[in-house]
This record gives C-alpha cells, sequence and structure tokens, in this order.
C-alpha cells in the first residue's frame, strides 16, 4: 500500500511513506516554513492541458490552489483514494514567489523533526527515482526515507 | 493606516499638481496664446510654492519661486510662451519633482542652470515694443475701493489675511481700514472666527485682475469687491480719466466671465469637496471583499433554491440584488479614465521628437474611455514602448517624409474606445509601415523562422512578437535592444487581452490592442462539458444555438455548420478537454466571436449566466493555456474559466498537427 507520510528535519519535513515493491518507503515533505492545513479530501476540479503530476485544482478554505500528486513524479503506482488519503496543504517557492499547493497523500503519519545528520547521500544507481527531485535521503524509526525537492518536482 | 502623514498629502497633492503643470506646459508649446493654460500653469507653481514652504520644503519653494518669478512675465504678456521657454520649464518640472521625491539627488548645480536658463530667456528679446512697453494708459495709478469680507472660517483654514492685505499693500499706496461692525461683543466672541471686514483704498498701477489675484486661492471663501473710483490719485488729463474709466469695468469683467468656464480657483475648490483620495490598496480589498461576497451569495443563492422555504429565497433574491450592486458600484468606482494615462505620454513624444529630430503631433482621443485602475496601471508600460517604437521606428526621418510627399511633421495618433465589453486602444503612426522583407529577413537571420519557410503577411508580423527580436538596422538608445514587443505581447495577454498589427506601406502602422474592461468580475456563462462545469466570458458569446449530431456526421472530415448561410467552424470541446462521462444527447453550439471571426464550441449542457470573480492560476499551472483563470462556484467548487482566443488557436494547432498526421 503506497503512503505518504509527514515529518519534519532541520527545516521541518513532513514525510510521506510510499510502500514500493512490497517494501514501505516514506517521502519526507518538505515544507520549509510551516504546514498550513492538513485535509480530508476535497471535490477537484481537471484542469485540461496541465501536467500530469498537476492534474486538478482545489478549493480550500476559499483559495483555489493546485492540487499535485508528487506520485506521478516519481512514478509510484497511483492508488484510489482511500480513508487514508489526505491533502496536505504547503508553501512553496517557485522562482522565489510563495505558492500554495495542495499535495496527495497516501497516509500522513504524523508531523515531526527529523536530523540532517542521519542523511545519506543520494545513490546514482539503483534509483527508480529521477535524483534531481530528491533533496536528501534519511531516516525515520529506521526506515529509509525520501525527502523530495519539491521546488523541483513540482515545478 | 487612517491618518496620512502632512508631508504624504503634500507629496501627493505636488504630484497632481505637477501633473498638471506639466500637461499645461505641454499644451502651452502647441498654443503659446492661451491664457488660460498660462493661468493654470502660474497657479500650480504658486500652490507648490505656498505648500512647499509650509510643509518644510525649503529648497522646493525656493526654486518654485524663481521659476514662478520667471513665468509671471510669460503671464503678464510680457514675453511669449515659446518653444525653449516650454522646454526648459519641463525641466524645471523634473527639476521639483527630484527635490521631492529625492531631495539629495537633486543637484543644486542643475537647478541653478535652469533658473539661469529661464532667465535668460524671460529677460532675452522680448515681443514687439509695442506690447512690451504698456501704454500710457495702463501705466497710470488708478484709485480702487476694495472691500474685503472673508468667510468666518478662513482661520481655521489656516488663512491670514494679514498677509493678503500685505500682498496688497505691496500692489501700491494703501490705506486700509478695518470694519467691526459684525464683531459681537466680547463673552460672545469666537476667536477663531473671522468677523473683521477691511475696506481699502489702494492706490496702483496694477489691474482689477492684479488686485483679485492676491485672493486668488481664497476667492471661494471670501466676498471681494472692487471698485475703481473715477479720479486718479495722479494728476491727469480728463481725457485719460474718461478712458480709464471705460477700460476698467472691462477689465474686471474678463476674469470674471472666463471664471465660469477656466478652471479657476473657485472651482477647483468644489471639485476638492466632491472628490476623495483613497489609498490604491484599499480599493483593491474592497474589490476582493466584494468579490468574497458575490461567490458567498451564489452559495446562499443555490441552498435557497433548492429547498422550498420562500421567506428564504426572498432573501437570497434581495441578497442577490445588493451583491449585484454593490459589485457594479465597486466596479465603477475602480474605473479610471484613458486621459490620466494619455496625459502621460505626452511628455515622452515631447522628449522623443526633440531627441530624434523628428517632428511629431501627438494626437488622443477617446480620454474619458474608463478601465479599470489596475489595467490603466499595467498598460502604462506597454503603450510607452508602443509610442517608443512608433516614433522611433514608424515615422520618417522629415527629409525622408519630404520625399514621400508627407508633411514633414509625423503624427501619432494614441486613441481609446469602447467595443461592446472590452475596449480598444490603438496607437496609430503615419510612418513608412512595417517593411514584410525586412522583418523576414531579419527574423531568418536570427533563426526564428527557417529560410524559404512559407510565412504570411499576418504571420510575418506576428514575428515581431517573437522574443529577441529586432529590426532596427541601428540600435539607438530608446528602441531596438530586442526587449520589447514580446513582453508588450505578454503583459496584453496576461491581461486577457489581445495585440492586432496591421499596416498600410507608406501609409503607417496600426497596432491595437483590446482589452476587457475589467480584471476582477465578469459576467460568464456557465456550461457543463462531461462532468465539469466551466465558464466562458459573456463579452465572448454570440449565440447559443442547438448543435445536431447529424450535423456532426453531415460535416465529415470538416468541422464547419451552416449558420444561417455563414461558414462556422465548431470545436467540440469533449475532445479538447478529453471529457468524463455521457456525451449529452442534446449538445449546444455556443457561439462565440474571435476578432473578426466566429468559432462554434460545442458544449454538453448550458447551465446560465454567472457572475464571476475571476481568482488567477496559480504559478505551477503556469503552462496551461486554454484558461485565462477560475473562479468558485456555489457549490463551493472551483470551475476553470475558457480563455477562447488561446483554446481556438490551441485548437486550431491540434487540427493542423492531425491533417499532417493523415496525410502522412
Amino acid at each position: 500500500m503506497p503512503q505518504i507520510h509527514a515529518g519534519a528535519g532541520q527545516t521541518r519535513d513532513a514525510a510521506a511513506p510510499q510502500a514500493f515493491e512490497g517494501l514501505t518507503q516514506a517521502l519526507m515533505i518538505s515544507i520549509g516554513g510551516e504546514i498550513f492545513a492538513i485535509v480530508d479530501p476535497v471535490p477537484t476540479t481537471r484542469v485540461a492541458g496541465a501536467r500530469a503530476h498537476l492534474p486538478s485544482l482545489i478549493n480550500v478554505r476559499g483559495n483555489i490552489i493546485p492540487l499535485a500528486d508528487i506520485r506521478v513524479r516519481f512514478g509510484m503506482p497511483i492508488t484510489e483514494a482511500s480513508a487514508d488519503t489526505r491533502i496536505v496543504v504547503l508553501e512553496i517557492k517557485i522562482d522565489g514567489d510563495p505558492v500554495t499547493v495542495g499535495l496527495i497523500s497516501d497516509k500522513v503519519y504524523e508531523v515531526t523533526e527529523v536530523s540532517r545528520a542521519q542523511t545519506q547521500p543520494t545513490p546514482r544507481i539503483g534509483m527508480h527515482w529521477r535524483a534531481e527531485f530528491i533533496r536528501f535521503i534519511t531516516k525515520w524509526k529506521d526506515e529509509f526515507v525520501i525527502v523530495p525537492d519539491l521546488e523541483r518536482a513540482l515545478g | 493606516m487612517t491618518e496620512l502623514d502632512p508631508t504624504e498629502t503634500f507629496r501627493l497633492e505636488v504630484a497632481d499638481l505637477l501633473e498638471g503643470l506639466e500637461a499645461a506646459l505641454l499644451d502651452l508649446g502647441q498654443r503659446p496664446d492661451d491664457r488660460e493654460l498660462i493661468d493654470t500653469a502660474f497657479r500650480a507653481l504658486h500652490t507648490i510654492k505656498g505648500s512647499g514652504a509650509m510643509f518644510g520644503f525649503d529648497r522646493v519653494a525656493a526654486f518654485t519661486h524663481d521659476f514662478e518669478t520667471a513665468f509671471d512675465l510669460i503671464r503678464k504678456g510680457k514675453i511669449d510662451a515659446h518653444r525653449e521657454i516650454v522646454t526648459v520649464a519641463l525641466s524645471a518640472k523634473d527639476y521639483i519633482q527630484m527635490l521631492i521625491e529625492d531631495p539629495d539627488g537633486a543637484d543644486p548645480v542643475i537647478g541653478e542652470a535652469i533658473v539661469s536658463d529661464l532667465s535668460r530667456y524671460v529677460n532675452g528679446p522680448s515681443r514687439s515694443p509695442a506690447l512690451a512697453e504698456p501704454s500710457p494708459v495702463e501705466r497710470r495709478e488708478t484709485l480702487y475701493t476694495i472691500r474685503v469680507a472673508f468667510d468666518p472660517d478662513v482661520l481655521r483654514n489656516g488663512t491670514n489675511p494679514l498677509h493678503l492685505l500685505d500682498d496688497l499693500r505691496a500692489l501700491g499706496t494703501c490705506e486700509v481700514e478695518a470694519i467691526i461692525d459684525d464683531v459681537p461683543t466680547l463673552d460672545e466672541l469666537d476667536t477663531s472666527d473671522c468677523l473683521l471686514k477691511w475696506s481699502v483704498r489702494l492706490s496702483t498701477d496694477h489691474g482689477v485682475a492684479d488686485i483679485e489675484d492676491v485672493f486668488m486661492f481664497i476667492r471661494d471663501e471670501m466676498k471681494l469687491e472692487i471698485t475703481p473710483e473715477t479720479e486718479p490719485l495722479a494728476v491727469s488729463k480728463v481725457v485719460e480719466t474718461a478712458a480709464l474709466a471705460s477700460v476698467a469695468p472691462i477689465r474686471k469683467a474678463a476674469p470674471e466671465a472666463a471664471s465660469t468656464e477656466k478652471a479657476d480657483p473657485s472651482r477647483r475648490g468644489d471639485e476638492k469637496a466632491a472628490t476623495v483620495r483613497v489609498q490604491a490598496e484599499r480599493l483593491d480589498e474592497l474589490m476582493d471583499r466584494v468579490g468574497e461576497l458575490v461567490i458567498a451569495q451564489a452559495r446562499l443563492s443555490e441552498l435557497a433554491h433548492s429547498g422550498t422555504d420562500l421567506a428564504i429565497k426572498s432573501i437570497a433574491e434581495e441578497i442577490e440584488r445588493l451583491a449585484s450592486g454593490l459589485r457594479d458600484s465597486t466596479m465603477g468606482v475602480r474605473m479610471v479614465p484613458m486621459g490620466s494615462l494619455f496625459g502621460r505620454f505626452r511628455r515622452l513624444v515631447h522628449d522623443l521628437s526633440r531627441d530624434l529630430g523628428k517632428p511629431v503631433e501627438f494626437v488622443t482621443i477617446g480620454e474619458d474611455t474608463e478601465l479599470d485602475k489596475t489595467m490603466i496601471e499595467r498598460l502604462a508600460d506597454p503603450l510607452v514602448h508602443l509610442i517608443r517604437n512608433a516614433i522611433d521606428h514608424g515615422v520618417e526621418n522629415p527629409d525622408r517624409r519630404a520625399v514621400s510627399g508627407k508633411s514633414p511633421t509625423g503624427r501619432i495618433e494614441l486613441a481609446a474606445r469602447y467595443v461592446g465589453a472590452q475596449v480598444l486602444v490603438t496607437v496609430k503612426d503615419d510612418g513608412a509601415g512595417l517593411d514584410a522583407a525586412r522583418i523576414r529577413a531579419k527574423a531568418e537571420e536570427q533563426g526564428l523562422i527557417a529560410p524559404g519557410a512559407p510565412c504570411g503577411e499576418q504571420e510575418t508580423y506576428q514575428l515581431l512578437f517573437a522574443p529577441g527580436f529586432s529590426t532596427a538596422a541601428v540600435v539607438s538608445a530608446l528602441s531596438g535592444r530586442g526587449v520589447g514587443m514580446d513582453v508588450v505581447k505578454r503583459t496584453i495577454e496576461a491581461m486577457r487581452g489581445s495585440i492586432e498589427l496591421s499596416t498600410v506601406p507608406g501609409e503607417g502602422t496600426t497596432v491595437t490592442l483590446r482589452l476587457p474592461l475589467t480584471l476582477a468580475i465578469i459576467e460568464g456563462l456557465l456550461i457543463r462539458v462531461g462532468d465539469a462545469r466551466y465558464i466562458i466570458p459573456l463579452s465572448a458569446v454570440e449565440e447559443c444555438v442547438a448543435f445536431n449530431p447529424s450535423d456532426d456526421q453531415k460535416s465529415r472530415g470538416r468541422s464547419f455548420l451552416n449558420i444561417r448561410g455563414n461558414l462556422v467552424p465548431f470545436i467540440k470541446l469533449r475532445d479538447l478537454f478529453d471529457a468524463e462521462g455521457e456525451p449529452a444527447e442534446h449538445p449546444r453550439n455556443i457561439i462565440i466571436s474571435i476578432g473578426e471571426s466566429h468559432v462554434g464550441l460545442v458544449v454538453d449542457q448550458i447551465i446560465g449566466s454567472h457572475q464571476t470573480v475571476i481568482k488567477s492560476l496559480s504559478k505551477l499551472h503556469s503552462d496551461v493555456a486554454m484558461f485565462s483563470g477560475v473562479t468558485i462556484l456555489g457549490d463551493g467548487s472551483a470551475a476553470l474559466i475558457l480563455d477562447v482566443a488561446q483554446l481556438v488557436s490551441i485548437a486550431q494547432s491540434r487540427a493542423e498537427t492531425q491533417r499532417i498526421a493523415e496525410a502522412a
């Protein structure tokens, strides 16, 4: 079951574990400043002609924001929404401008601090994922978790 | 922020005054004899000097004083306001602006140079001696009885009547007598009321107008009677006395008649009372709030109409009416006449025409066309660029114009007019027109198109909008650096507008900008395609017709419909959007107009009209071309707003690709 979860490093990160080829893997979603909200799934509006990882729009408290599906960028299987599915609303910087975006998460575990001390270098081989989208890999509760570079992965 | 810093108020006021001054000076360049313009400029200077001193801008006050002194000679008709003077006066105006905005950066040397230039022109060769030397009759001293009665409030407004009396004394020999009839007993006296009146006997060689000028700034807060005595103080012949008696009343009458139609101080006072300065951000905030209200109201209406409670329905309708009224007034408040923008370009044209040695006549049309203030602000830079281009590249040198049998003075026309719910802004020059061959050669050189590739005339002109394109053989300081037309196009398109070029060789080029009236709220047509809802801007919609699926079959291979004898191509939005959900049994065809052409958009359902509060798309979706924005519907979901022009061009290029694929 692919999952996304939230956590935080020195820069406070939210993490999203992903089951991939039988393993539970987590993505830590780097959020720099703060998570605005973690909300239940809401009706989406599909945007024709948009890139696959930014397929739709959602209304979060009167603000229309893009809903990003980072699983597309990392080639993870796309699963139907479940009871665990959440949308993490966060702010990232695109060309220096703050942009609010919602991120589909299969599951939000917790908001936590992770230390950069545990950081592992990103291996160049043996990776399914595009290295330029990865900020660093770290350990969380004895699991390897990937902290994506959201600015690059979404922009 | 509710209270403005007085210094800030001064800056704002002076900004207005300087703008007015510049406009008057530029007009004066065209009509040197227009008294009204000279007076306007003079009044602006006088006010800047006065309030500059009041707010501690001493350098401004001192410089403006010198400027004013020089200008006074023009005003008194001693010298002509010829072009050189106007040019120096304009630089003096710039210097005042500099003194206020960046006092440390304003080099006193510049100021001195300007003043010396001014005084050189002013004291230089004057007009014909007959006029320069006032006739003996005018020089003769006249005795006036002046009765001055101020409104009781003038003291509270900061006027000091004694200074005004001093100004009168400066005009000539003066006997001032206070009239104390209205002053009550001491226990009833409010010391901040001005209850004193004055009767002044003034013997002067100045005219009635000069005496009135003393009170120029509080003319609407006082009563002033000026009666010339038939008996002059100076010993003179009886004949001259008679002449004076007949001259004086006429001179008195003139400024009065003028005051009804000219922007004289009393009328300016009225205008001030009728307008309020509001910070731009507050207007934006107001618009945002109204937007939220319209969305909330849409939700209320939807809820009310889904129930059966009549009382709630009627309240919902009432609120709908109020919200739409509020929306209209808010948008009205934000509307600014184009004239406020056009005024700025007159200076630009003046300076460019001087720098490039190309005499240019600048004509503006439709200054009262109104546009949302945000749009006006965003339009400024693109228009500067277009006007620069028109003068630099469009209008030829006087020699070349002479060869083509044109008047040596070029003509740039800046016009704005309403067309439906759009505003058309055109920049037109009477230059040589675009040279398609040269544009093409340049584009090939820069690798924008393949050499020899077929390219229609309009397509060639579109190359001008390609990033980095420049045809100027010689790169001048003004244009031809390749930064430009692409930015202009992007800015206009970001405002949901479009830009068109047309040219007639030898006769000139016209650039037309089509702009929506507002950026904030539009009337939209809510439609359904598949399981999603969209908004089509109502301004683009011509008509809605039934779409018979058999039409589709009949038109096999070509997506055209016969609408009352006209061939109208259509686009099936279901296909374009890869829509999900069952197709409708009775689809509709919405005929939209794009420029001069018509296109049908086939949709599954027309839901109805919708007050559309436009929210911009996220930066992450900046690559999405088919939609110009998004809005929130009554049920809280988001609906995309179609960018019809982009959508049609995308559909066209897709059809093109398909055709090529099929042909292969």
